[in-house]
């Protein structure tokens, strides 16, 4: 947005100091997050720049942070990196162990979520859809209600029900957190969705399974797959609801940075989030990819 | 931590003949499961071939109440707090248990005079004592010449940790006033007692830091975000010898606590998790455990058998709450007095926090 | 295009009049879309719904005194409030008290008991020890065994504490209490927390959200008026915090704001702050504050964007061609046209923060919790369930309240992510 020619200086003036405000708030947002990136290769225990990390010296960088990931919770960390090393960290390292943890649960929660919401996306998208307004109310409301009152609640239907401390109850506690992510992007998609396709599919004698998946499932994919991408994160993401209903051996990537900030906060905690944020960029590439795919198959103009 | 027990019981290579019997103990983590890993858990796997399980909890109560309420118990051993123990055997939510079987001292005490005062309970069986107490660092400032000098931020400036809890907080500030400790309990039970103890955490409130998990204190310490604490005395112990780090007790007014082995009721392998607790409770497996961390033994009889620290050269009889020397005016907790008041004084003491 | 004009009805092939046939279809049609949604909603309604109403319930219901002294709570149930013990309710009491403590749950009754009555936990558990060797007459023995069981506050808290179904938490959770006369009177001052930390959170809260609009208005203007191959890439620094873990977020800003963190470690370098002198961001209601506006802005800049897209340039022109200065443009023709994504955005971010429970948790200290944290205390410290399911009650009432409101202004089928 050029500054137009009829602008007086004191426009101009304030033009220029909206940028500054724009540049200050964006740096805001970003900035938190670059700067975890140096620090977790100190080669100190400190949270803060050494002067020879300003000075660019490589004595003060070093990898013990990542390599403690590694080895945090394993039998024999010492001994040479051979198979039975690897295979020790495999099995024993606490990180490594969340991290199989954080992925199965999130996979099946997934699963679940992107199932069930899909289905219930494509009904809510039909124009005779019977108490559309209360029944969407109803699915989103788990992204609404406070997580700290869903746990509690979970917490006590939980150990009732035997469910508390297993893998199926994170699964499905999770699944239900995901579930409003996945209604509101397949929904989304299905908005612009051109139903005379269907109509046409209909009309030329496919039936509603063949219509769902040679005609509309190409077309909303990009929904379900950015609604599944969402639901994964809730679930990689989430640690109340696992402080509450899982076992005490049932860590998590979160519950072990939890654990990690109230206890003892070290850089290995910043170099699992740098992980995490390099994991972040790869799933923010994923959704844009996406989002023009969906453009240009529905032949949107990729403005 | 259950793979590793199991590779621990393979090596021990006693285990395979056995037969498949395992028991799940459920304790606090840290530096202290470790320490009853050493000193509980892999001996009794070497000698019995029975598969100890151990899982970890920020509180095992809390787990234990939910599955006995559930009536879905998973757990054969559990470690708890004492003030925990009163509340859930009074609930019955553990198994009664036959106190007459523990076998008696190395010295030939039998096990109810063995037993410190106030370890041993109807459903419980006590391990360690521990304290709670101040360190600072040598490097910030000069020694405490009194508890009062926690309190008195123009003598010694700069933050403190304390616990983020009625229990502790209270007590210490009473014996800061110049309660004894012998009547802590009883001046505490009144208003103006507790107003009294409010109006000196009020001095320094400004100024404290306020921790939750036991590995926070030693943490704030070390990273100079605090000059002084409290804490609990195994934690600091590790970073001072371990790691080094400049601290130093003060053993005055050290509040004593203790920890305890129970069986939530309903537990799967009740009776092995007797004949466990029987085993790890004696004086030799409880003088072990002194060896890993510097907690003190529930039992008389194991002091004599207390040696040097893992790493070979500290002696750790000094830096056990219950040295003689250590145990001048000290307090040991009131379990009745907090499963009475807990709730009042948490309230009020949170209301205090918010404000 | 129904064709039900009045005449004669219109026939299909099958014979069907085509007006029935056409309610068949839309019945069918609905049938049809329902049973999509049916697996969901019944999935959301076993795995959330329903635990969340078995938690409100746990919020009005607990039994623990009415299950496990039956006799005494058959005479308080006969009996007046008010009505002085007799020598039945001390027997009654006496047996219930053996009773209890053979069957080990007196400490369930103590316990429950001393959330009316604090200080009697104890009074219940030595008492019933000693409760099989009392003799008759009871309404001596047992004030003999122990003074307290002749004091009518007493007497009071066990009739309240007999009523299984009964308001008692909500009472707590609202700073009030029960007078001996039964009148609902607040509880001391220095033990009123719940209502203040209702109170601080929708202070923060509304605080939050209005920072974040104020900050967010800015950059999704600026989001909205560039060419999107520029805005596009800006936006990247919106939408990358935004994927990343909350906990992740919050440890950079320790990192960041604590005493040995960046902030401090560069000002202390630089020579603005002494040693000694270092700024306390962290770990109180600064931290919190900071913490939680990095979480949520990204939730006022998204929907504020796409409705910012949407605004047609030429009015504002218009309204300039036709004499007006930049701000009256401003204020009388773009403002007005971003309100409903202002809504949106601030309903949306207001509703998270009030619910918002880890980041307080972590970098709060001791001034920086909100009710959420104390609902925690309650679940994993105090053990105190039923509060807990109270004060979890009323913090849901607000929150639904709000989303009820998002929906009427908003309305959820508008919602965007991303």
């Amino acid at each position: 947005m050029p500054i137009p020619a009829y602008a007086t200086p004191l426009e101009r003036l304030w033009r220029h100091a909206f940028r500054l405000v724009c540049a200050l708030v964006l740096l805001f947002l970003i900035a938190p997050i670059i700067i975890i990136i140096p620090l977790s290769f100190n080669a100190e225990p400190y949270f803060t720049f050494t002067a020879r990390m300003l000075a660019l010296d490589p004595e003060g960088f070093s990898l013990r942070w990542y390599d403690k990931l590694l080895t945090f919770g394993m039998q024999a960390p010492e001994g040479p990196r051979d198979l039975a090393w690897w295979l020790d960290s495999w099995h024993n390292a606490r990180w490594v162990q969340a991290a199989k943890n954080s992925a199965i649960i999130g996979f099946f929660a997934t699963l679940v979520a992107t199932t069930l919401g899909t289905l219930a996306a494509l009904g809510l998208a039909r124009p005779d859809m019977p108490w559309r307004r209360t029944i969407t109310a109803i699915l989103i409301s788990p992204m609404i209600v406070p997580i700290i009152i869903t746990a509690t609640g979970l917490f006590f239907f939980y150990s009732m029900t035997g469910l508390s401390g297993s893998y199926a109850g994170i699964i499905l506690a999770h699944a239900t957190l995901g579930i409003p992510f996945v209604i509101i992007t397949v929904t989304a998609t299905l908005t612009g969705f051109d139903r005379s396709l269907t109509r046409a599919a209909a009309s030329l004698g496919a039936t509603p399974a063949r219509t769902f998946f040679r005609i509309t499932m190409p077309l909303i994919l990009p929904g379900i797959i950015s609604g599944a991408l969402f639901a994964f994160v809730t679930s990689f993401d989430e640690v109340v609801v696992v402080l509450f209903i899982a076992a005490p051996d049932q860590q998590t990537i979160p519950r072990q940075m939890w654990n990690g900030i109230r206890e003892q906060i070290s850089p290995s905690i910043l170099a699992i989030a740098t992980i995490l944020v390099v994991v972040s960029i790869l799933l923010l590439t994923t959704m844009e990819l996406l989002r023009r795919r969906s453009e240009r198959m529905r032949g949107l103009a990729p403005q | 931590m259950r793979r590793l027990m199991i590779m621990t019981t393979a090596m021990a290579g006693l285990a395979t003949m056995a037969a498949a019997q395992e028991i799940t103990v459920m304790s606090f983590g840290g530096a202290y499961g470790a320490s009853q890993m050493e000193a509980y858990y892999k001996p009794y796997m070497a000698e019995t071939g029975v598969k100890v399980v151990s899982v970890d909890a920020d509180n095992p109560a809390i787990p234990i109440k939910a599955q006995v309420e559930a009536g879905n118990v998973t757990v054969d051993v559990v470690d708890l707090e004492p003030s925990d123990v009163v509340r859930l055997c009074d609930e019955g939510a553990l198994e009664v248990l036959p106190i007459d079987e523990l076998p008696d001292g190395a010295d030939g005490t039998p096990a109810r005079e063995d037993f410190v005062d106030g370890t041993l309970y109807d459903c419980a069986v006590g391990t360690i004592v521990y304290s709670t107490l101040i360190a600072y660092r040598t490097d910030r400032m000069g020694g405490l010449d009194s508890t009062a000098d926690f309190f008195d931020l123009a003598k010694i400036p700069g933050k403190r940790g304390m616990r983020k809890s009625a229990k502790f907080a209270l007590e210490l500030a009473l014996m800061a006033d110049g309660v004894a400790p012998a009547d802590v309990y009883a001046v505490l039970a009144t208003p103006a007692g507790v107003d009294r103890a409010f109006a000196m955490l009020d001095r320094i409130k400004s100024e404290v830091i306020w921790w939750e998990a036991g590995a926070q204190a030693p943490q704030l310490l070390a990273d100079g975000e605090v000059v002084m604490t409290t804490g609990y005395n195994g934690r600091f112990f590790d970073a001072m010898v371990s790691e080094g780090q400049p601290f130093a007790y003060y053993w005055p007014n050290q509040i004593l606590d203790f920890n305890l082995f129970a069986i939530p009721k309903g537990a799967p392998h009740a009776e092995e998790a007797w004949k466990f607790i029987q085993y790890a409770t004696d004086t030799k497996h409880l003088a072990l455990q002194a060896t890993y961390i510097s907690y003190g033994p529930a039992r008389r009889s194991s002091a004599a058998m207390v040696g040097l620290y893992k790493d070979g050269k500290t002696e750790i009889g000094p830096y056990l709450p219950t040295y003689p020397a250590n145990m001048e005016n000290s307090l040991t907790t009131s379990i009745e007095f907090w499963a009475d008041h807990d709730i009042e004084l948490s309230q009020r003491f949170n209301t205090w926090l918010a404000n | 295009m129904t064709g039900a004009n009045p005449g004669p009805a219109a026939i299909t092939v099958d014979g069907v009049p085509l007006r029935v046939a056409l309610a068949r279809a839309g019945r069918r049609g609905r049938l049809r879309a329902f049973l999509l949604v049916a697996p969901l909603l019944a999935f959301i309604l076993v795995s959330f719904v329903v635990p969340i109403g078995q938690m409100l319930f746990r919020s009005v219901h607990n039994p623990a005194f009415a299950a496990n002294m039956p006799r005494i709570t058959a005479w308080f149930a006969a009996t007046r409030p008010g009505t002085g013990p007799d020598e039945a309710a001390f027997a009654a009491l006496a047996a219930d008290l053996a009773e209890a403590a053979r069957a080990r749950t007196i400490g369930v009754v103590g316990t429950r008991v001393n959330y009316e009555m604090a200080g009697t936990r104890s009074l219940f558990t030595a008492t019933g020890r000693k409760a099989a060797g009392l003799a008759p007459p009871y309404a001596e023995s047992l004030p003999a065994a122990d003074r307290a069981w002749a004091d009518p506050a007493l007497w009071g808290a066990m009739r309240i504490a007999s009523r299984a179904l009964g308001p008692e938490f909500y009472l707590a959770a609202v700073d009030r209490t029960r007078a001996e006369d039964g009148s609902i009177v607040p509880v001391p001052p220095d033990r009123r927390i719940h209502l203040a930390l209702f109170a601080r959170t929708f202070a923060l809260s509304l605080a939050i959200t209005l920072i974040c609009l104020v900050l967010g208005f800015p950059v999704a203007h600026l989001l909205a008026t560039l060419p999107l191959r520029r805005s596009n890439l800006l936006m990247i620094l919106v939408l990358l915090p935004f994927w990343t873990s909350l906990l992740v977020r919050t440890t950079a800003w320790i990192a960041i704001l604590q005493g040995q963190g960046v902030v401090n470690s560069a000002l202390v370098g630089l020579g603005i702050l002494a040693e000694d002198g270092r700024l306390e961001m962290m770990y109180n209601r600064t931290g919190t504050i900071v913490a939680m506006l990095h979480i949520l802005l990204p939730f006022v800049i998204l929907p504020l964007y796409s409705v910012m897209r949407s605004i047609n340039p030429s009015y504002a022109r218009a309204a300039r061609s036709l004499g007006a200065t930049s701000w009256t443009t401003f204020r009388r023709i773009y403002l007005p046209q971003t309100l409903p994504g202002m809504g949106a955005g601030a309903l949306l971010v207001f509703i998270l923060a009030v619910g918002y429970y880890i980041t307080p948790a972590l970098v709060g200290g001791a001034s920086g919790q909100l009710i959420s944290n104390m609902i925690a205390f309650h679940m994993q410290n105090s053990l105190n369930w039923s509060l807990a399911a109270a004060l979890a009650t009323l913090l849901l009432v607000a929150v639904l309240l709000l989303y009820w409101l998002y929906d009427r202004l908003v309305g959820i089928d508008k919602m965007k992510l991303g």
